[in-house]
């Protein structure tokens, strides 16, 4: 079993969401790391010292820069049919680029694997993670996103893989890259952070967020939202915790004014504590939460923020 | 320029789906079903696309059971202009209902496909990826803005850090995201003269695609349920408890 991992990075750093598929890929076979991107060797030497990597395959180019779906694809198909699994971390880059590769090789895909039963059978999260289906492939190579939070951190030292140069595999001109708009926070990732505190609807604007910001930093938390809060546009897209946005499972988690969408559960509900804050007793959030307080957010996040 | 729109039935988003006792799949019967809401965002776009004089015909297409149809008569009224159902009863994986897709895109040479990201009863958010890599063509994923520049179609994405720009040479496939648009109710008149409009039905064996599935399902299980948590009766209570029960602070 040989496992090609596709290392998810920002040409500057290796993503943590990596380490987590690396666990996932360690269990299947020797996982070979491909760094695709523009000046990203420091990229390569951080995958090369994860604990268990077997090589690192690195191909600089300009081709790569910015992720697009078109080129990476290209090139994860054209060495890829040498692999028995193919796997990327669930992110908006795998997730936009793997299932160009499992068409290319004529592959059914299985997005956002959750759990690894054996070579070929492996679970998934459904209908925004009510069902888990577990799932046997019939193809040669195993295509696959894996969902984050569902494996561990791999050690990201004690590794000593060789490093090879590969060459990239062209430039389609389908799509360019236009901008880009990130948001800059000095916060943990939402998907990496021990801690993470989201607001909904019931912060009533993006004035309020404040309240969260100052508790966060208390917490050294990450922050998050409901999707009612992202389209109210309080706050950026990129907050976004649940079905179709990020999938998160902290140590803690604070639910602030959020009543508990099911397709909010989807995202945050393998967290190992929970806590929900609302006005509303027959807020739904409240069947999930480990512990429930009962009272007006404006009134318990000062006084939380004051208490720690 | 033409546009084609795919879309899919499933569980209305608002049901609370149930595993069925046999683990062998997802209660369906007796369940409300409706277009998958990224679908809708999808269609909207295109009718969008259609008022603003960019889009010229606007083609809605399904891979489904017969009951799909009145998914694509809701597409219709909602503003498309004709829809082709290709009828099956089997699973329809996400890469046998791309081949079916390509094949439909052969026959109907739109310049833009526009779908949803991801359907929300197989969250597989693959089909859009997949059509584009078989017809060659570029994509642009997780749309949050779809705008004309010359040529070129500017998309913007939402992306894990925050937003993006690609710009697209066409013909192109997008997939929508949640804040693209906000879907317009069909009216009434229109719900009714959508009945009019010309519907296709064919199978995948008319298009020559093989369904035979390559992932078997050996069987679904519901989640582990959270055991039932507590009542804190102020903040006082909460600090105390994250601190010396749960430990987590």
């Amino acid at each position: 079993m040989s496992v090609l991992l596709i290392a998810e990075h920002d040409n500057a750093s290796l993503k943590p969401a990596t380490m987590n598929a690396f666990t996932a890929a360690a269990k299947l076979g020797e996982v070979y790391i491909l760094v695709a991107g523009q000046g990203c060797a420091a990229v390569a030497a951080a995958a090369a010292k994860i604990a268990g990597a077997k090589k690192v395959l690195l191909s600089d180019d300009a081709a790569y820069q910015n992720f697009l779906a078109e080129n990476l694809a290209t090139l994860v198909t054209k060495i890829g049919s040498a692999y028995t699994h193919i796997l990327a971390p669930s992110t908006t880059t795998g997730k936009n680029m793997l299932p160009r590769v499992a068409a290319l090789l004529d592959v059914q895909m299985l997005s956002d694997v959750s759990g690894i039963v054996s070579a070929d059978t492996f679970m998934r999260p459904i209908y925004a993670g009510n069902a888990f289906a577990t799932v046997q492939s019939k193809d040669k190579i195993k295509v696959m996103t894996i969902r984050t939070t569902a494996f561990d951190h791999a050690p990201a030292s004690g590794g000593t893989a060789p490093i090879e140069n590969i060459a990239g595999a062209g430039d389609s001109g389908l799509t360019t890259f236009v901008s880009q708009q990130l948001t800059k926070s000095a916060r943990p990732e939402l998907t990496a952070a021990r801690i993470v505190i989201s607001g909904g609807r019931g912060m009533g604007s993006g004035e309020n967020f404040k309240l969260i910001d100052t508790l966060a930093d208390k917490l050294g938390a990450a922050i998050g939202a409901s999707r009612a809060a992202v389209d109210a546009g309080f706050v950026p897209n990129d907050y976004q915790v649940g079905q179709t946005g990020k999938v998160v499972a902290p140590d803690l988690y604070i639910a602030i004014g959020i009543s508990g969408a099911i397709q909010h559960l989807a995202g945050m509900k393998d967290s190992k504590v929970i806590v929900a804050i609302n006005k509303d007793p027959e807020a739904p959030i409240f069947q999930i939460a480990d512990y429930s307080l009962v009272q007006d957010l404006f009134t318990a996040l000062p006084e939380l923020t004051r208490a720690l | 320029m033409k546009v084609m729109v795919p879309i899919k039935r499933v569980v209305d988003f608002n049901v609370k789906v149930r595993v069925k006792t046999d683990q062998s799949g997802i209660e369906l019967a007796n369940v409300k079903m409706s277009m998958n809401p990224f679908c809708e965002i999808a269609v909207e776009e295109a009718v969008r696309l259609k008022e603003k004089g960019i889009a010229t015909e606007i083609i809605a297409v399904s891979v489904g059971p017969a009951q799909a149809q009145e998914t694509l008569r809701t597409a219709i009224a909602m503003g498309a202009d004709r829809a082709v159902l290709v009828q099956t009863d089997a699973i329809a994986e996400p890469l046998a209902i791309t081949k079916i897709l390509k094949a439909l895109a052969h026959k109907e040479t739109p310049e833009m496909v526009i779908l949803g990201k991801q359907s929300i009863d197989g969250d597989n958010n693959q089909t859009g990826q997949m059509l584009a890599a078989l017809l060659g063509w570029g994509q642009a994923t997780f749309a949050s803005k779809i705008e004309k520049a010359g040529d070129k179609i500017n998309v913007t994405r939402e992306i894990d850090g925050g937003l993006e720009t690609l710009g697209l040479k066409l013909p192109c496939i997008i997939t929508v995201d949640l804040r693209l648009n906000e879907p317009r109710y069909a009216s009434l008149p229109n719900i009714m003269k959508a009945k009019q409009k010309p519907l296709a039905n064919m199978t995948p064996t008319d298009l020559g695609i093989d369904m035979t599935p390559r992932v078997v399902t050996l069987k679904v299980t519901p989640p582990p349920p959270r055991k039932g948590g507590i009542k804190v009766k102020d903040v006082a209570e909460l600090v105390n408890k994250l601190r010396n029960e749960a430990k987590v602070i």
